[in-house]
C-alpha cells in the first residue's frame, strides 16, 4: 500500500455496496475479498485496533445449551469461517475410541457395534474434560498395548448386558420390551468406571455419562449376550467425525431487502408471501407519503405497501425475483460482514463454550503463526 | 389375521398406500389397485412355480399313464404297471436311505450342501409267479423341488413359520436347491411349435411355409417350398423334396379336382399359380395313392426304416408303401394325428400350408414376422423339467425291462423275480439325471435330439433385485453371435408384455429380455372342450369334415384354426370370436384361452396351448369400464380376490395374438366408442427391476437399460436372514435405507424392505477438479458416520474326503508356535472374532498320505497325515464370521468358515444413482472444505454438473427436487416417482418455497474454504445412490518381482496369480515409433524372461557351458541374452526338423 496523492473518501453508497453480496436471479456477485480485505486503491485503511473495536459486534439472538445464535458483525468472512472451520474440526471432545469385546453374540458385528459406540456423544466434568484430560499416544509397534494408557488420558467405560426371557410376562405378549430383559441396549447402560484420579473429577454431577440416555445401540434376542469394555480418548474432529463437538456449526450473511420502488396493493400481499413470514410487513400509505411527490406513492393513500420488517429471517429463497411484477421494484443482498453463526452442540460442551474455544484455538494457531511469520520477514 | 407380526404384511394387502376402509374410492383412478392383487395371485415368480405344480401334479401322471405298462418279450405273462405317481414333500435321507428329517428346510440343504429334494412314489402292480400284486407307495425317484411350489414346506406358510424355517419371506422362491447352490432354470424362449411360419426368401425367389411339429414322441419339421413355379414338401425323413401334388395324392387318394380344389378354392389367380404342380405328378408317373405312396417309400431315408422301439425286437423288413404310409402319418406333420389311416385332417392341412405360399405370392405382405411376441412360446421349469423326466422315465422303463427280462431268461431262478428290486435300482438314474441337468444346465432329451446348455444358471444373491431379477429373466435360443438385429429389436408386440429398459448391453443385448410386471404365462388347457364349445355356440362353427374345398375357401368362409390346426368353418367370424369370448368372461373355459380373427387368412384363430404370454386388461363395454367402486371396496374388505375379477367379466387375459383384435385405452380419458380394454396401469408395461427408477419417463431411455443393469450390482440388503447364509461372497450394507422417492413397484416387490443403498444429499457442483469425468466427491464425516459402509463375506469350506481304502482326511490339532496358526483355536478351526492376515490358516485340514492300501489283511496303512490346509489368501485383514461344522448328504464332514471385512467407500469405489450415472470416488473431503448452505447443510456427495447435459437423466433432477420436497414435512405422499403418471411438480415447488428454498431446488452456498459465498445457485438435495460391488480393495494390484509360467518363464497373468503388468502390442507401438529401443529393451525382455545362452558362433546352435556340444569346441562359443521364449521357439523348430542357426555380429566391429 504506497501512500497515493488523490486520495478521497468513497461516498456512502460505495460503502454500502462494498458491504453487499449482490442476490441476482441466477447468480451472486460482489463475493470476493482480495487478498487484503477491506482495503481499496486510494484509500487509507491501515489497520486500527481501535476502529475495529468499535466496528466490531457480537450479538446473540439465542443461546441454549445445545444451540446458539449469534451475530459476528464486522469481521472479513476468513476470520469467520476459520471460527467455523475450528469448531467443527480442531476442539478436542473425548469420544469411544478402543472397543475390547470379551463376548459379542447379538447380530451386530463387532466393528459395526465399535463403529456405532463411538458416535455416542458423551459428557461429564467440564473442568476436569479441561484440565485433567489430556490426549493418548498410540503405543509403538514395539511398546505394550498399554504402555500409553493412563487415567489422564483414557476413561474406561464398560457394557456388559445378557438379553433374557421374562418369567413374568404376559402370554399374548408380542413386544419384545415385554418379553425379554435387555432386548434394548440403550446407551444408558454403558457403565462408567473411574480410573485413578478420575475419580475426584467425574463423580456425581461430573460423571462421564452419554449425552442422550435413550440412543439405541442394539437389540438383543434371549441368550444373546454383549459384554464389552470401552476406552475412550480425546481426538479432534479432523480425525474421525464422532471427535466434532458440534452436530453444525454453520454461518449465513444478513440478509438485506431493498425495495427500491413502491410494491402496493395486491402486489404486496403477494411479495409479502415471497418471503418467510414475518420478513415484510404491510403497512398503509400514510398521507405525508402520498403527499410526496415522486415518492410513487401519489394517489394510493391508505393501500397496503410492503415494508422490510426482519430481514433476519429471510431464506434468500429469490421467490420475488421470479415473478415479472417484482421486477425492478426490490433488490436483494446480503451483507458481507454481518455473519449470523447457528453452532449446534453434539453435547460435550455448552454451543457457547464452542465459540469461545474456538476464539482461543484461532489465538493459539496465531501465536504459533506469529514467530514463523516474524521470521520470514527477517529472513529475506 | 388377527395380528400382524411385521410391516411388510400390510404390503401385500391390495390397498397399501395409505387408503383406509373409509377413504372414498374411484373406479378410475384406483383401478390400479388391482396390480397388487394381481401379483397376489400370478406374476414375476408364480409363472415358475405354476408352471412346476402342473408338473408335479398333472403331467408327471400323464406321462406315467402314457407309458404305464411293462411288458416282457421272454414270459408273456410278466407285466408291471404303474398305476399312480406323486411326488412327496421334501424329506432329507441320510447315506442308507433312512429319513433323517422329515421336514428338511431349504435353508438347511443351502447350508448342509444338500439337494432340497423330495420323493416320488408310485403305486405299482405287477405279477410275481403269475400272481398279482399291487405294491403302494414305492419310491422310485428323488425330484429337486422349486421353493415355494406346492411341494416345498414353504408353501403357504406365514411370516411365523417362515421365521422357524430361517427362511426370508421376501424371498421369491421359483429356484431348486441342488447340492447347497440356488439354481434357476431360465424362462426359454422359443419359436411356436405346431404353427405355420411363412418366409421368404428374396434373393433366391423362394418362398417357404415351415411347421415344427411337436409331439411326445418326436419334434421335427416339415416345409413346404414354392420355388421355380413348383410347390415342394421337405422333410429330414426324405431324402428329397417331394412335388406337393405327390404328397397330397399319397394322404387319401385325392383326386386332382379335389386337390385343386382343398389347396386354392374357386380363386383362379391361385389355379393358375397351382396347376403346374400337377404335371410334376405326370412327370414321376404317379396318378393314383398306391403309385404316391411307392414314390414317397422309396425316398424315405434308410436311416429311420424299420427303427425299432428302443429296447423292442428289430422289426421285419417292410415294403415301400407301407414305408411310405409310416412316414405319412407318423412322421410328417406328426402334431397331426392320424387316426385309422385317416389322411383328410393331414390333406387339409398340407393344403392350408401349400394355400398359404401361394398367398405370399401375390401378396408379399402375408409373411410372417418371427420376432412377433405371438409367435413365440415361453418354456418354464415345469416344462422343461417334463421334457427331461419323460425322457428318463423311459430310459428307466427300457432298463427295467432290460433287467428284469435277463431275470426272466435265467431257467431256473433262487428267487422269484421281483421288479421292485430293479425299480429302486433303475429309479437312482432318474435321480441323478434330473439333479445333474439343473446342476449343469445342459438338457439332454435324446428322443428331440436335443441338447442344450445353459439352461439353470446359479440364482445371483449379490442384491436382492438381482435375485428377483433372474426369476423373471427370459433367454432366446439365437445365436449371441449371428449379427441380424431383427431378434434384438424392441418389438412392437412385446408392449406390456417384456420389459423394454431391462435388457444386459453387448453381446446379449436384446436376446436376453425380462418379462413386465403385469404378464403371466400359460400352461396347457385340454383342447376338447374347447371345440366342443366352438360347435355349441350360436352361431356354432361347423364342423370341416362336412365341407369340400371350394366351401371351405369361399369368400365369406372362415377357417376356425385350433392351435393352428383347422378343424371348423364358420360364416361369421366376428360374432363367433365375441360370443366365444362371452364364453371366457362367463369362466366356463380357462381365462388363458385366446381367440382372434385373422381378416387376411379368413381364420379364426383359438390358442389353448403352453407359454404364450399374457397379460390382464380392464374390459371396457360402450365406452365404459367394467370395473366398479363396489368391486374395487369388496377387493379392499379382502372378500374378493383377482381371480373373482377374472370370473365377473371385469378383466380378463389377452395374448399378443389377441391383443391385435383389440382397441386398449391407455388411460380413461383416452376412451372412445371403439375401445375394447383399458390398461390397468401404464407402469406395469416396465418390469420389476426398471421398476426401481424414479420418473423413468424423464430420462433418456439407454440410461434406464444401464440402470437396469446396475441396480443388480447395488450394495443392500438381501434378504432377511442374509446372517444365516454361508453364500461364497455375500456383500451387505451397514445401514440401507429406504429410498426417498420411491416407486408403486418398488413397494409391491418389497425393494423398501430390502433396499440397496441410502439416500445421499447431493450437491451439484465443480469441486476440486477430482470429480472430472463422473468422479464423485465424497464427504469424509459422512464416511465417518457410516455412509456407504458395506460388509464383505467370504466362504472358505473344507469337505472332508474318506477314501475306499478307510483312510479319511482329518482336522489336526494347533502347533501354537507357528505364526500362521495364530487364528486358530484349540480344534484347529480359527476362532468366531478372531482377525485373520494373509497366510494364516483358518481351517487346519490334514490328508491322509497313503489313500490306496487297505489295511485288510497282511496290508499295513501308513498313518502318516500331510497338511492341507485352508488359509486366508486376501492382503486385506478379515474376521471369523461363522464357522460351521456338519454334515452333507453323503455323510462326509464338511466344514465352512465365513470371513468378515467391513469397508468404508475410499478413492475408487464405485458409486451410481438410479439413473444409469455411475461414478467413482475421487476425492474424500473433510467436512469443514465442503460448501454448505444456510440451513447448514453439507453433501455428501458433489456431483459433476457435465453427468447432466448429454445424458439426459431429467428424472434424476426430479428425484431430487422431489425428495427434497418430501422431506420437509416428512410427507412420503410426495415421494412417489412412478412411470407415466401425473406428477405434481408446481406443489413441490410450492412446498419447497414454502419452508424457504428455492422453488427449483437451486440454494445459496457457501464455500467451505474461503468462507465466501459461490457465485452461483447449487442444485442440491437427496438422490438415493447406490454402492456397488466394484471396489478398490478387490482389484488393486502392483508386483516388482513374482511368480513367472514355467512354461515361457515369462511373468504371469493377472491379479489372483500377483501378475505382471502387461506392455501390450499399442504400448509397444508407441516406445517403437518413439524410438526408445532401450526402454522396449528392458520391458520386453530384461523384465520379462531374459535368459542367458552360450551361441556357437560356428554352427549357429546352442552349446552350454561356455563349450559346443555339436563342435566339441569352446572356441567361437559366444555368450548372449535372449528372451527365453525366442530361446524355447528355436528348440521347438528344432524339435520338428526345422534346421535353425544364429548368425552372431559384432554390434561395434572391431576397428581394423
Amino acid at each position: 500500500m504506497a501512500p497515493s496523492s488523490g486520495r478521497r473518501a468513497p461516498s456512502a453508497a460505495e460503502l454500502e455496496d462494498r458491504k453487499t453480496v449482490n442476490i441476482n436471479k441466477e447468480t451472486v456477485s460482489n463475493t470476493v475479498s482480495d487478498d487484503y480485505p477491506d482495503n481499496f486503491v486510494n484509500e487509507e485503511h491501515a489497520w486500527d485496533n481501535e476502529e475495529f473495536r468499535r466496528a466490531f459486534q457480537v450479538q446473540f439472538h439465542q443461546n441454549d445449551q445445545f444451540e446458539a445464535q449469534f451475530s459476528l458483525i464486522g469481521v472479513d468472512a476468513s476470520i469467520a469461517n476459520a471460527f467455523r472451520r475450528i469448531m467443527i474440526a480442531e476442539i478436542p471432545t473425548l469420544a469411544i475410541e478402543t472397543v475390547f469385546v470379551n463376548n459379542n453374540t447379538s447380530v451386530i458385528q463387532d466393528e459395526v457395534l465399535a463403529h456405532r459406540l463411538g458416535l455416542i456423544p458423551f459428557t461429564g466434568g467440564k473442568k476436569g474434560l479441561r484440565e485433567f484430560m489430556g490426549f493418548w499416544r498410540k503405543p509403538g509397534p514395539d511398546e505394550d498395548a498399554y504402555a500409553t494408557t493412563y487415567d489422564t488420558n483414557t476413561v474406561s467405560l464398560k457394557l456388559a448386558a445378557k438379553c433374557t426371557r421374562k418369567k413374568d410376562a404376559p402370554k399374548d405378549a408380542r413386544d419384545p420390551l415385554v418379553l425379554y430383559d435387555n432386548a434394548h441396549i440403550y446407551a444408558r447402560d454403558i457403565v462408567f468406571e473411574p480410573l485413578g484420579g478420575q475419580a475426584k473429577w467425574f463423580s456425581g454431577e461430573d460423571t462421564i455419562r452419554p449425552v442422550n440416555p435413550d440412543i439405541l445401540i442394539a437389540k438383543m434376542r434371549p441368550n444373546q449376550e454383549i459384554d464389552i469394555e470401552m476406552h475412550m480418548h480425546k481426538g479432534f474432529g479432523w480425525d474421525h467425525a464422532k471427535y466434532s463437538p458440534v452436530a453444525t456449526a454453520s454461518y449465513r450473511l444478513m440478509p438485506k431487502i431493498s425495495i427500491l420502488r413502491p410494491i402496493l396493493g395486491a402486489d404486496a400481499e403477494k411479495f409479502a408471501a415471497c418471503f418467510m413470514p414475518g420478513v415484510i410487513g404491510l403497512e398503509r400509505v400514510t398521507k405525508q407519503e402520498a403527499k410526496k411527490t415522486g415518492s410513487g406513492y401519489e394517489g394510493h393513500e391508505g393501500e397496503l405497501k410492503a415494508v422490510v420488517k426482519d430481514a433476519m429471517r429471510d431464506t434468500v429463497s429469490r421467490e420475488a425475483l421470479r415473478h415479472p411484477e417484482f421486477e425492478g421494484k426490490v433488490k436483494l443482498g446480503r451483507r458481507k460482514d454481518h455473519f449470523i453463526f447457528s453452532v449446534e452442540s453434539t453435547g460435550q460442551w455448552d454451543s457457547d463454550e464452542l465459540f469461545m474455544e474456538s476464539t482461543k484455538m484461532l489465538k493459539k494457531k496465531c501465536g504459533v503463526l506469529r514467530p514463523q511469520v516474524t521470521n520470514m520477514v527477517q529472513t529475506f | 389375521m388377527p395380528f400382524i407380526d411385521d410391516g411388510f404384511e400390510a404390503l401385500t394387502k391390495p390397498f397399501y398406500n395409505g387408503k383406509k376402509l373409509t377413504d372414498p374410492i374411484s373406479a378410475v383412478e384406483d383401478k390400479n389397485q388391482l396390480l397388487p392383487a394381481f401379483l397376489k395371485v400370478k406374476g414375476l415368480v408364480k409363472q415358475h412355480i405354476d408352471s412346476y405344480n402342473y408338473f408335479v401334479d398333472h403331467e408327471i401322471k400323464e406321462i406315467v399313464r402314457a407309458n404305464r405298462i411293462v411288458k416282457s418279450d421272454v414270459d408273456s405273462s410278466f407285466w408291471v404297471e404303474f398305476l399312480d405317481i406323486r411326488v412327496e414333500s421334501p424329506e432329507s435321507v441320510g447315506q442308507n436311505g433312512s429319513t433323517t428329517n422329515p421336514k428338511v428346510t431349504p435353508q438347511e440343504c443351502r447350508l448342509r450342501d444338500a439337494t432340497y429334494s423330495a420323493r416320488i412314489l408310485i403305486d405299482v402292480a405287477y405279477t410275481r409267479e403269475r400272481q398279482k400284486i399291487i405294491r403302494r407307495n414305492v419310491e422310485l425317484a428323488r425330484m429337486p423341488v422349486m421353493l415355494r411350489s406346492n411341494k416345498c414346506h414353504l408353501y403357504g406358510a406365514n411370516n411365523a413359520k417362515m421365521e422357524i424355517m430361517n427362511e426370508c419371506p421376501l424371498d421369491p422362491g421359483g429356484y431348486f436347491i441342488v447340492r447347497g447352490t440356488e439354481k434357476v432354470i431360465l424362462i426359454q424362449e422359443q419359436l411356436s411349435k405346431n404353427r405355420v411360419i411363412i418366409e421368404t426368401d428374396d434373393k433366391n425367389n423362394i418362398i417357404t411355409a415351415s411347421v415344427t411339429s411337436s409331439t411326445h414322441e418326436r419334434k421335427s419339421k416339415t416345409y413346404v417350398t414354392l420355388k421355380k413355379e413348383r410347390i415342394n414338401l421337405q422333410h429330414n425323413v426324405l431324402s428329397e423334396p417331394i412335388p406337393i401334388v405327390i404328397i397330397l395324392k399319397a394322404l387319401g387318394g385325392l383326386t386332382d379336382f379335389e386337390i385343386m380344389q382343398l389347396v386354392t378354392g374357386s380363386d383362379a389367380r391361385y389355379q393358375d399359380d397351382f396347376e403346374i404342380n400337377f404335371s410334376e405328378a405326370v412327370v414321376a408317373e404317379v396318378f393314383t395313392q398306391q403309385q404316391a405312396l411307392e414314390y414317397i417309400g422309396a425316398r424315405v431315408k434308410m436311416g429311420m426304416k424299420g427303427r425299432p422301439a428302443r429296447g423292442g425286437p428289430p422289426q421285419p423288413r417292410r415294403n415301400l408303401i407301407e414305408e411310405g404310409l409310416d412316414a405319412l402319418a407318423n412322421i410328417v406333420i406328426a402334431h397331426i394325428p392320424v387316426e385309422g389311416l385317416d389322411f383328410h385332417p393331414k390333406a387339409i392341412y398340407v393344403a392350408m400350408m401349400t394355400r398359404r405360399v401361394l398367398m405370399v405370392r401375390h401378396n408379399p405382405k402375408l409373411v410372417d414376422d418371427r420376432d412377433f411376441v405371438g409367435n413365440k412360446r415361453f418354456e418354464l421349469a415345469g416344462q422343461l423339467l417334463s421334457l427331461l423326466f419323460e425322457d428318463l422315465f423311459k430310459n428307466f422303463l427300457s432298463s427295467l425291462k432290460f433287467n428284469i427280462e435277463n431275470t426272466l431268461k435265467k431257467q431256473h431262478r433262487a428267487i422269484p423275480a421281483d421288479p421292485l428290486l430293479q425299480i429302486g435300482a433303475q429309479g437312482k438314474h432318474i435321480t441323478e439325471g434330473l439333479n445333474r441337468a439343473i446342476q449343469t444346465g445342459n438338457w439332454t432329451v435324446q428322443r428331440f435330439r436335443m441338447n442344450r446348455a445353459g439352461v439353470t444358471h446359479v440364482l445371483s444373491r449379490l442384491s436382492y433385485i438381482a435375485a428377483l431379477g433372474m426369476m423373471t429373466r427370459i433367454s432366446s435360443q439365437f445365436e449371441k453371435t449371428r449379427k441380424v438385429s431383427g431378434p434384438r429389436a424392441l418389438q412392437a408386440s412385446q408392449w406390456g408384455m417384456l420389459c423394454p429398459s431391462d435388457t444386459p448391453e453387448g453381446e446379449a443385448c436384446g436376446l436376453v429380455k425380462n418379462l413386465a410386471l403385469m404378464t403371466h404365462i400359460t400352461t396347457d388347457a385340454d383342447e376338447t372342450p374347447i371345440k366342443r364349445w366352438a360347435f355349441t355356440l350360436d352361431p356354432p362353427a361347423e364342423p370341416l369334415r362336412n365341407f369340400s374345398g371350394a366351401e371351405m375357401h369361399k369368400k365369406g368362409t372362415f377357417i376356425v384354426h385350433i392351435n393352428g390346426t383347422p378343424f371348423a368353418l364358420t360364416r361369421f367370424p366376428k360374432k363367433f370370436a365375441a360370443n366365444f369370448r362371452t364364453v371366457r368372461r362367463r369362466g366356463w373355459i380357462s381365462p388363458f384361452v385366446s381367440v382372434n380373427v385373422n381378416e387376411n387368412l379368413s381364420a379364426v384363430h383359438i390358442a389353448t396351448d403352453e407359454g404364450r404370454i399374457c397379460r390382464p386388461y380392464i374390459i371396457v363395454k360402450n365406452g365404459k369400464p367394467r370395473i366398479k367402486e363396489t368391486q374395487l371396496r369388496m377387493l379392499q374388505a379382502e372378500k374378493i380376490t383377482f381371480d373373482d375379477f377374472l370370473r365377473n367379466g371385469v378383466v380378463e387375459y389377452l395374448d399378443a395374438n389377441e391383443e391385435n383384435d383389440t382397441l386398449i385405452a391407455g388411460t380413461e380419458k383416452d376412451i372412445t366408442k371403439a375401445t375394447t380394454h383399458l390398461e390397468i396401469e401404464p407402469f406395469t408395461l416396465l418390469g420389476a427391476v426398471a421398476g426401481l427408477i424414479p420418473f423413468p419417463h424423464h430420462n433418456q431411455s439407454p440410461r434406464n437399460t444401464y440402470q437396469c443393469a446396475m441396480g443388480k450390482q447395488a450394495i443392500g440388503a438381501i434378504a432377511y436372514n442374509q446372517f444365516n447364509r454361508i453364500d461364497t461372497l455375500l456383500l451387505t450394507m451397514v445401514y440401507p435405507q429406504r429410498p426417498m422417492v420411491i416407486s408403486k413397484t418398488i413397494e409391491l416387490i418389497h425393494y423398501d424392505k430390502l433396499p440397496a443403498g441410502q439416500n445421499a444429499t447431493v450437491v451439484v457442483m465443480s469441486y476440486s477438479g477430482y470429480d472430472i469425468e463422473d468422479a464423485l466427491v465424497l464427504n469424509k464425516a459422512s464416511l465417518d458416520r457410516g455412509f456407504g459402509r458395506a460388509q464383505v463375506f467370504k466362504k472358505y469350506a473344507a469337505d472332508l474326503q474318506r477314501y475306499p481304502n478307510g483312510s479319511r482326511e482329518r482336522i489336526g490339532d494347533k502347533d501354537p508356535e507357528l505364526e500362521k496358526n495364530k487364528a486358530l483355536s484349540k480344534d484347529g478351526l480359527a476362532d468366531v472374532g478372531w482377525m485373520v492376515e494373509s497366510g494364516q490358516v483358518m481351517i487346519k485340514k490334514e490328508s491322509p498320505q497313503d489313500t490306496v492300501t487297505s489295511n485288510i489283511g497282511m496290508e499295513r496303512r501308513a498313518e502318516a497325515f500331510r497338511e492341507t490346509p485352508i488359509s486366508y489368501k486376501a492382503a486385506d485383514p478379515a474376521y471369523i464370521d461363522k464357522v460351521m461344522i456338519t454334515q452333507t448328504d453323503r455323510e462326509t464332514q464338511l466344514i465352512k468358515v465365513q470371513t468378515r471385512q467391513t469397508r468404508r467407500p475410499e478413492i475408487g469405489d464405485k458409486f451410481s444413482s438410479r439413473h444409469g450415472q455411475k461414478g467413482v470416488v475421487g476425492i474424500i473431503v473433510d467436512q469443514e472444505d465442503l460448501p454448505f448452505s444456510d440451513a447448514g447443510i453439507v453433501p455428501d456427495i458433489i456431483m459433476n454438473p457435465h453427468g447432466f447435459p448429454s445424458r439426459m437423466t431429467v428424472g434424476k433432477l426430479l428425484e431430487c427436487l422431489t425428495g427434497k420436497a418430501s422431506i420437509i414435512k416428512g410427507r412420503r405422499d410426495y415421494g412417489y416417482g412412478d412411470a407415466f403418471r401425473s406428477h405434481p411438480l408446481e406443489e413441490m415447488s410450492a412446498e419447497l418455497v414454502g419452508a424457504g428454498f428455492s422453488w427449483e431446488g437451486k440454494d445459496y452456498f457457501t464455500s467451505g474454504i474461503t468462507g465466501e459465498p459461490l457465485q452461483a445457485y447449487i442444485f442440491n438435495g437427496p438422490i438415493y445412490y447406490q454402492r456397488l460391488k466394484h471396489m478398490v480393495q478387490d482389484k488393486m494390484h502392483s508386483r516388482s518381482r513374482g511368480p513367472r509360467a514355467i512354461l515361457t518363464r515369462q511373468p504371469t497373468e493377472g491379479r489372483s496369480r500377483d501378475g505382471g503388468l502387461r506392455l501390450g502390442e499399442m504400448e509397444r507401438d508407441c516406445l517403437v515409433a518413439y524410438g526408445a529401443s532401450q526402454l522396449l529393451l528392458e520391458r520386453l525382455m530384461t523384465s520379462s524372461d531374459a535368459v542367458t545362452l552360450d551361441v556357437c558362433q560356428r554352427c549357429g546352435l546352442f552349446g552350454s557351458k561356455g563349450y559346443c556340444n555339436t563342435c566339441r569346441s569352446s572356441q567361437q562359443v559366444a555368450k548372449m541374452t535372449m528372451p527365453y521364449a525366442a530361446k524355447l521357439l528355436v528348440q521347438e523348430l528344432v524339435s520338428m526338423n526345422v534346421g535353425v542357426r544364429l548368425q552372431l555380429e559384432d554390434e561395434f566391429p572391431h576397428p581394423r
